[in-house]
Parts: structure tokens; C-alpha cells; sequence
């Protein structure tokens, strides 16, 4: 079953062109490497499917219905989840607030809605423990390690059942530990039935998880191909312009 | 025994959920409103030893009424301060307020009225700062500063820049609410309890408190989570502009009149409180009680310098010495823990 179809999406800020004409489409349960040199357009591309960007141009379905996002609440609430490049994460608040940013668990005292602390924290640990991180969920974001806060930005995707998660960089900052773990959970994500986007620069990472590969160049699409059908080699020649498509 | 193994792994759970990197009492000693309390403490300790005049129950009656005003607006000044905004405009609004009150009540009309004028136009003033901040995205320094003149101004324009001092046929009750005491305590001072349980309150637990820290930590991450930036940041405005007001109407109660120089350069001491109480300008961090002890310490030191016989002029040295000091703390505090 189709996921997420993408039909010729098109992004300019200014006169940047950071998108140009991009279609694709993703199934339930498959996971697709994103590639691309800086500035290809990779973030941009899944912005616009987290709601935090509108296209320019082209439409957007999700399971065969055409979608328009206003904010990324309508794309929580149609099913997506995004782990952003540089996580979005709170420095001051806790790990378990950082988890529940825009969707704060309350409880009712008399007239008043309370923050619950309690269920945020223990839902937070569980999440952690799911995600295999030493992350205490009282502490603050602030004084934790590059692996830690990768753990608060992935278990935010886990609150909801997600039918699309879209990872912008988890693997970028991490040890090589827990790069296993995130590959692991992205698996797990996979045998769940979710559809995963991975952007990624380590190509170890995308040749071990994923099912295909779409390799952006300058905003374009120009290659979409199995893994089984492809090489890091012809990958990184796409990337790089040496070969011009594939 | 498998049968265990549900149970222990809910208490280790348990024992993660719990366990932090602080404990309770390093938590405390971290929070510079605690240095600062503890400071406030020592320096009613040498007073009350020192200066006979100090521990009599008037001067502390003065004391505690006369820093409330401050006090007060220095709660919405936490909040603003806390979401990454700086408020210039509170003093100037704190004059427009008493001076509407002031004006209707002058007309004829009951307090309850005048009360309402006061906050609605305070609240509308807080809304057009709001606005021009979150939609305009106009820096807050420039349109607060904007507003500190502009507020002043409409003052003194409709007072034709005369003092008011009579209120009608509510004087009694204006003047019994912003000079009385209740129980013993000032008024203002039972204002400033409430509103800054209501205002610890909000920031703590709920989520609007939340979010004001996260967007002055992080607004990007905070509009990238979906949280409503805009609106969050005129609700934060408006709050101070009501503190405002609110500082306001009491002051116009106590002093028995208002002027156009009502709470002229008052912005300063309110955001000397907050800053001294351990509000980082840059956003994210701030506390109540911080606050409150902020503007108290400097009150303090107002009031020793008076009992000890020394040149009030010295008061704006020792609260500039005081900002630069706990600023200065905070920074070798932080650095100490970015090494250990
Ligand atoms: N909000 C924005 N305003 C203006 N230009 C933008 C914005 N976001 C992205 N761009 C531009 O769009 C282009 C694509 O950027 P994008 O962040 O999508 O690249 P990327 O493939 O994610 O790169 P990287 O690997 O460095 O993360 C770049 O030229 C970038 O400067
Ligand atoms: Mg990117």
C-alpha cells in the first residue's frame, strides 16, 4: 500500500530553488535512503511532509488522499512524525517535556489543567528504555551527550502510532554504539509496517537499513533505485554529479 | 523467577524516573535567586543589628509596600524575560493606567469601572506591543521602546499633563485599596503574594508556562513542534502590560494621585529585580521568586542606606554593583560546570 506519494513538488525561497519537480512514493513498511550533497534540498524535501513548509508547487497523498498541511499539527495528526536535522530540541526543559513539546499531557485539578508530570516521565522512560538510552528523563537537555538528546528527538516519533516517520540526520553526532541502536529502532519501525525516510550522509547506514535510495542533486530527483540494484560507488557518483543519473 | 521479572523491571523504571543528575539540595544551591535570597537575608540580619529603625513593624511595613510596586511588574517582566523578549515599556504603561483610572474616576465613575479602563487599555497597550513583536517581527526592544514614549505621551495627553488627585465618589475605596493594609499587611504586598503564586503557578504547570520557556530557549524548535509562537508571545506581552496596570492602579491608591511622572524610569528597577533574581536576558531561564527577591534586595539596600544615615545617591551604585555581581556569579557558576 502507498504511504505518501509526492507528485512533482516544487520549493523556492526567493530566488533559491531548493526543489525541483520532485515525485516519489513510499509504501507501508519500507524505508528509503535520502541522499544528496549539502544544499540538495534533503531537509527542505521533508519539511514539506512534516507541514512545516508549503510547496511552491505539486501535491501531496497520503494513502491515495491529496493532503494540504497548514502547520505540522495536520501532519501529526495525518500520521507523520519528523526527527529534525538539529533535533529542535529545548535546552532548559526535561528530557520528558522535550518528548511531549506541543502535546503536553495535562490533568484536571478542580477547574484548572495541570501539566502531568508523573505520566510524561514515566511514558518517557519507557520510551527510552525501548530506544536502549541511559537518558534520565527529569534531566535537563542541556547537560546531556550528542547520543542522549538523539534519544529525546527519536522517542517524540513513538507517541504517536506514526504511519510515516522522517529522519532528518539521527545518525549525524552519535557513537558508533548508537548508531547500531537508531539502525536497530529503524528495523523495529519497519517490521511495525511504518514507512521511514532516512536521510543520511553515511552510506554504510543507508546500504544497511534501507530498501532504496532517492539521491537528490541541486533539487532534483535523480535516482530513485533498489538497494539490491545498487552500489555505494553509483550512489556516490550520483551524489557528487560524476554520474549524471541513474 | 520469571515471574519477578515484570515487577523489577517497573521498579527500575521507577528508579530511572527518579534518578537526576542534581539532588534537591545542589538544585538549590545552582538557583541564583537562592544567593540572592540568602543575601537579602544577611543584609535584614546586619540591619535589624545595626539600625534600631530597621525591625520596627513600620519601616518594615514601608519596606515590604514599597518594593510590591516593583515586585509586581517584575512578574511580567520574568515571563517576557523568560520567553526571550525584554518589556522597556512597563513604566510608561503603569502611568497610562493610573492616569485612565484616574480619569474616569474623576468623572464620576465608580472603581470597579475605572479598574476596568485601566487594565483594558493596559492589556490593549501589551496586545499592539505583542503584535508588532510576534507579526511584525519587530525586534521587542525597539517596539517597547516605541511604547515606553508613545504610553507616556498619551498620559500626558489626555491629563492635559495635570495632576489628577480627586476620585470621585469611590476616592475612599481607591485610597483604602492601594494604601490600606488587611490583616496587618499592605495591600499591595497581598497583591504581590497572590500574583506571584498565580504566576509561579502558570509558569510550572501548565502548559502555556512551558512553552514560554521553550520558545525563549529554543523558538525554532518550538515552532517546528507546532506550538503557536505568535500567539504565545502576545499572551506574554499582554501579561506584563496587566502587571503593569495592576502596579498601577495600587500605586495611584497609595500615592492619592497621578502624575505623568508616574513610574518614569521604573522599567530599569524592574528588569535590575529580574536579572539580580537570576532572569537571563538572553531567554529560557527566570524565576518568581527570584524576581521578587531581585526587586526586594534592591529596596533593601534603598531603605539601609536611608536608616544608615548615607546619601540615597548611592542606591543606583549598589544596584548596579548587585546586577553585575549575580550576572558574574552566574557566569563562573556556569563555567565551573561546563568544566567539572
Ligand atoms: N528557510 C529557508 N529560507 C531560505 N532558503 C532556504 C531555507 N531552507 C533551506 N534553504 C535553501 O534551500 C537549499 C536546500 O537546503 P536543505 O536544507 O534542504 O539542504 P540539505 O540537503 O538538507 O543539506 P544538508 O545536507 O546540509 O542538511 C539550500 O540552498 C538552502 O540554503
Ligand atoms: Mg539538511
Amino acid at each position: 500500500m502507498t504511504a505518501l506519494r509526492l507528485e512533482g513538488i516544487s520549493k523556492h525561497f526567493g530566488a533559491i530553488q531548493a526543489l525541483s519537480d520532485v515525485s516519489l512514493s513510499l509504501a507501508a513498511g519500507e524505508v528509503v535512503g535520502l541522499m544528496g550533497d549539502n544544499g540538495a534540498g534533503k531537509s527542505t524535501l521533508v519539511k514539506i511532509i512534516a507541514g512545516n513548509f508549503r510547496p511552491t508547487q505539486g501535491g501531496m497523498f497520503i494513502k491515495g488522499r491529496e493532503m494540504q498541511f497548514h502547520g505540522p499539527l495536520d501532519a501529526r495528526r495525518a500520521g507523520i512524525e519528523i526527527v529534525y536535522q538539529d533535533l529542535a530540541l529545548c535546552d532548559n526543559l526535561s528530557a520528558a517535556v522535550n518528548v511531549f513539546l506541543g502535546r503536553e499531557l495535562t490533568r484536571s485539578v478542580g477547574p484548572l489543567r495541570i501539566l502531568d508530570y508523573p505520566a510524561m516521565n514515566a511514558r518517557a522512560a519507557t520510551l527510552f528504555r525501548e530506544l536502549r538510552s541511559e537518558t534520565r528523563p527529569r534531566d535537563k537537555v542541556k547537560s546531556m551527550s550528542g547520543g542522549q538528546r538523539q534519544a529525546v528527538a527519536i522517542a517524540r516519533t513513538r507517541l504517536s502510532d506514526a504511519d510515516i516517520v522522517l529522519m532528518d540526520e539521527p545518525t549525524a553526532a552519535i557513537s558508533v554504539r548508537q548508531v547500531a541502536e537508531v539502525l536497530n529502532l529503524i528495523r523495529e519501525l519497519k517490521r511495525q509496517g511504518v514507512a521511514v525516510v532516512l536521510i543520511s550522509h553515511r552510506m554504510p547506514d543507508v546500504f544497511n537499513v534501507a530498501d532504496r535510495v532517492i539521491v537528490l542533486r541541486r533539487g532534483r530527483k535523480v535516482a530513485d533505485k533498489a538497494i539490491a540494484a545498487t552500489s555505494p560507488e553509483e550512489v556516490t557518483g550520483l551524489i557528487t554529479g560524476a554520474i549524471e543519473h541513474a | 523467577m520469571p515471574d519477578n521479572s515484570g515487577a523489577n523491571a517497573a521498579g527500575a523504571l521507577e528508579a530511572v524516573i527518579d534518578r537526576q543528575s542534581h539532588g534537591m539540595v545542589g538544585r538549590m544551591l545552582g538557583q541564583q535567586a537562592f544567593w540572592v535570597f540568602l543575601a537579602a537575608l544577611l543584609a535584614c540580619v546586619a540591619l535589624s543589628l545595626t539600625a534600631d529603625a530597621f525591625a520596627t513593624p513600620q519601616n518594615l511595613f514601608n519596606v515590604t509596600r514599597n518594593f510590591a510596586f516593583v515586585a509586581i511588574i517584575a512578574l511580567g517582566m520574568t515571563v517576557v524575560i523568560v520567553s526571550g523578549g525584554i518589556d522597556l515599556s512597563v513604566g510608561s504603561v503603569l502611568c497610562l493606567s493610573a492616569m485612565i483610572l484616574a480619569i474616569t474616576m474623576n468623572a464620576g465613575y465608580p472603581l470597579a469601572v475605572g479598574v476596568a479602563f485601566a487594565l483594558a487599555v493596559a492589556l490593549l497597550v501589551g496586545f499592539v506591543n505583542g503584535a508588532l513583536i510576534a507579526w511584525l517581527r519587530i525586534p521587542p526592544f525597539i517596539v517597547t521602546l516605541g511604547m515606553l514614549s508613545i504610553a507616556r505621551s498619551a498620559a500626558m495627553v489626555l491629563s492635559g499633563n495635570k495632576m489628577i488627585f480627586q476620585f470621585g465618589p469611590d476616592e475612599k475605596l481607591l485610597f483604602a485599596l492601594g494604601g490600606g493594609s488587611t490583616t496587618g499587611i499592605p495591600n499591595p504586598v497581598i497583591a504581590l503574594v497572590l500574583l506571584a503564586l498565580a504566576t509561579g503557578f502558570a509558569l510550572r504547570w501548565t502548559r502555556w508556562g512551558t512553552h514560554v520557556f521553550a520558545i525563549g530557549a529554543n523558538e525554532k524548535a518550538a515552532v517546528l513542534t507546532g506550538i503557536g509562537v505568535p500567539r504565545l508571545k502576545i499572551s506574554v506581552y499582554m501579561f506584563s502590560a496587566a502587571m503593569a496596570g495592576v502596579a498601577g492602579i495600587l500605586m495611584a491608591g497609595w500615592l492619592g494621585g497621578v502624575t505623568t511622572n508616574l513610574g518614569q524610569s521604573m522599567e530599569l528597577s524592574v528588569i535590575a529585580a529580574t536579572v539580580i533574581g537570576g532572569a537571563n536576558l538572553l531567554g529560557g531561564a527566570g524565576t518568581v521568586f527570584g524576581s521578587v527577591v531581585g526587586a526586594a534586595l534592591i529596596e533593601l539596600i534603598r531603605n539601609s542606606l536611608i536608616l544608615l544615615g548615607i546619601s540615597t545617591f548611592w542606591q543606583g551604585a549598589f544596584v548596579g554593583c548587585f546586577i553585575v555581581l549575580a550576572v558574574a556569579f552566574d557566569r563562573i557558576r556556569a563555567y565551573r560546570e561546563t568544566d567539572g
